[in-house]
């Protein structure tokens, strides 16, 4: 192998696996894919309650303030959305299957490769307020990331990231299932525990927006600590030393 | 052998582990999907594979499981159903004479073709059961539905071996669904007359719906006049189980 070449090789670190990469491009598909049908699912019927069951005839619990696709449906608007129910609904499902499969890779790979223990994991001396303190306040305070930090993560993303890995994802896929007849057929309680479907319904809803803000703070933090530079090192997975320098 | 080498092997591992596990487990699923006839009618084009992973798990998951029943304290006081088209005059007319000329036709592949009235389905075991309609657009409500079971109707007509698929019409032209044999013989599928201890409501599908408690609303079709057995589905309307999939909504829908 030509010298120029070998120190090419040497000034490159890889910051992601092929598997990280892959799979987090395919739940970013999969995400907007739910995103866009999940809204679209709302469209027919804005209204959310608490409990088993709930429609026209029961009390909500609050109402989005958007006109409905369907005019059965009481709406301070004098005008019905048009109806894209249908392959909402397909979309959504579809999507709904390539996030819980690429889900299941990335668990697999994670707990194997023991990614989540190395990378995630926050370390023994960060489980105190003090060093969430002192990771918050070098924000605030706009401060480079530590010469350690660009190739790991520190307590504020490490918890983010297991928080919408561990937490939010799992919910989804929770409530997701708890509004399927068929599913709560053979597990009642993955209703029940909720406080019933339209419950389950309601959380979904709130957690999607918990998952529309993690994405928001995401790409913000990508962009503020150098857009693509980092994209170019979760698509190609290295990052150049020329460039951390810099 | 360098430290990123053998960071690159593992990596290379890694990833032809899951290729081969991918690959294999599609393989894998796509026999069994053949073999037990868990591809559903409208499994192919672009949502095809998001439809048929949610009917073949489920199909395993349900096989002779009951459907999810409520205590009676859990009956909705104020159900709600969304509104149909305007009634036909047929249907006036069968209303005014108070149902008695309601027929259901059973014919198809089936030894004894049948004409039953709804005295013919009265006579037959009634069944109650309490569940929750769950409409695609969000809402539900729980009521008590009282009614025969299909799976009697089917077997006094004599259900042929070949069959595979149950068709059913509502009086209204144009409107048509399916189910599959394992939900057109579960005791849990009614032929529905009553609701909550009284006959079952026009507005709820009176005077014969069809309930299918663990599919969304839109399968449990009301006003069925005409049931239709069937060995090949393809043969009805664009081939793919029911009017739903021509505006995108999936055969299945047990979600």
């Amino acid at each position: 192998m030509p010298a120029a070449s070998q120190a090419k090789q040497t000034a490159k670190t890889l910051r992601h696996p092929a598997v990280v990469r892959a799979t987090h491009w395919l739940t970013f598909i999969a995400f907007i894919a739910l995103l866009i049908s999940g809204g679209e699912i709302v469209i027919p019927h804005p209204r959310f309650y608490w409990g088993e069951v709930g429609n026209v005839n029961t009390k909500p619990l609050f109402v989005l303030p958007i006109p409905a696709s369907r005019d059965t449906v009481p709406t301070s608007y004098h005008y019905v959305l048009t109806d894209e129910n249908g392959w909402g609904r397909s979309l959504h499902f579809e999507a709904a299957w390539l996030v819980v499969l690429t889900g299941l890779v990335y668990g697999v790979y994670g707990l194997a490769s023991g990614h989540f223990r190395k990378h995630l994991l926050p370390m023994r001396r960060d489980w105190t307020w003090r060093a969430y303190w002192n990771r918050i306040s070098r924000y605030l305070r706009r401060k480079p990331p530590n010469r350690g930090e660009e190739n790991s993560y520190n307590v504020l993303q490490q918890s983010a990231y297991l928080t919408v890995i561990f937490i939010l994802f799992p919910l989804m896929i929770w409530t997701g299932l708890a509004m399927s007849p068929s599913f709560t057929s053979v597990f009642p309680s993955t209703a029940a525990l909720l406080g019933g479907r339209q419950s389950a319904r309601t959380i979904h809803f709130f957690v999607s927006w918990l998952l529309l803000f993690f994405l928001i703070v995401h790409v913000t933090m990508v962009s503020l600590s150098g857009f693509w530079r980092r994209m170019r090192a979760m698509i190609t997975g290295y990052t150049r030393s020329s460039e951390e320098d810099s | 052998m360098s430290p990123s080498k053998l960071i690159t092997r593992r990596k290379m591992i890694y990833g032809g582990v899951a290729v081969v596990a991918g690959a294999g487990g599609l393989a894998a699923a796509d026999r069994m999907a053949k073999r037990y006839g868990l591809i559903p009618p409208d499994g192919a084009g672009i949502y095809g594979p998001g439809e048929t992973l949610t009917y073949a798990c489920q199909r395993i998951l349900n096989a002779n499981r009951p459907a999810r029943q409520f205590p009676r304290s859990m009956i909705s006081k104020n159900p709600f159903a969304n509104e149909v088209a305007p009634p036909t005059d047929e249907f006036k007319k069968l209303l005014a004479g108070g149902f008695k000329d309601w027929r259901l036709v059973v014919d198809g592949t089936v030894a004894h073709p049948l004409v039953l009235s709804l005295a013919d389905l009265k006579s037959m075991p009634i069944h109650s059961q309490i569940t929750e309609v769950a409409c695609e657009e969000g809402w539900s409500y729980i009521a008590e539905w009282i009614g025969t079971p299909l799976s009697g109707v089917l077997q006094e007509a004599g259900v042929l071996p070949q069959s595979r698929y149950v068709v059913y019409y509502p009086i209204e032209k144009g409107l048509w669904e399916s189910i599959d044999m394992a939900d057109a013989t579960d005791p849990h599928t009614l032929l529905t007359m009553g609701m909550n201890d009284g006959d079952l409501p026009v507005g709820f599908g009176g005077p014969l719906r069809l309930r299918l408690p663990r599919q969304l609303g839109y399968k449990s079709l009301k006003y069925v006049t005409h049931i239709t057995v069937t060995d090949d589905i393809r043969k009805f309307g664009s081939g793919k189980g029911s009017v739903d999939p021509d505006y995108g909504y999936t055969w299945y829908a047990g979600i």
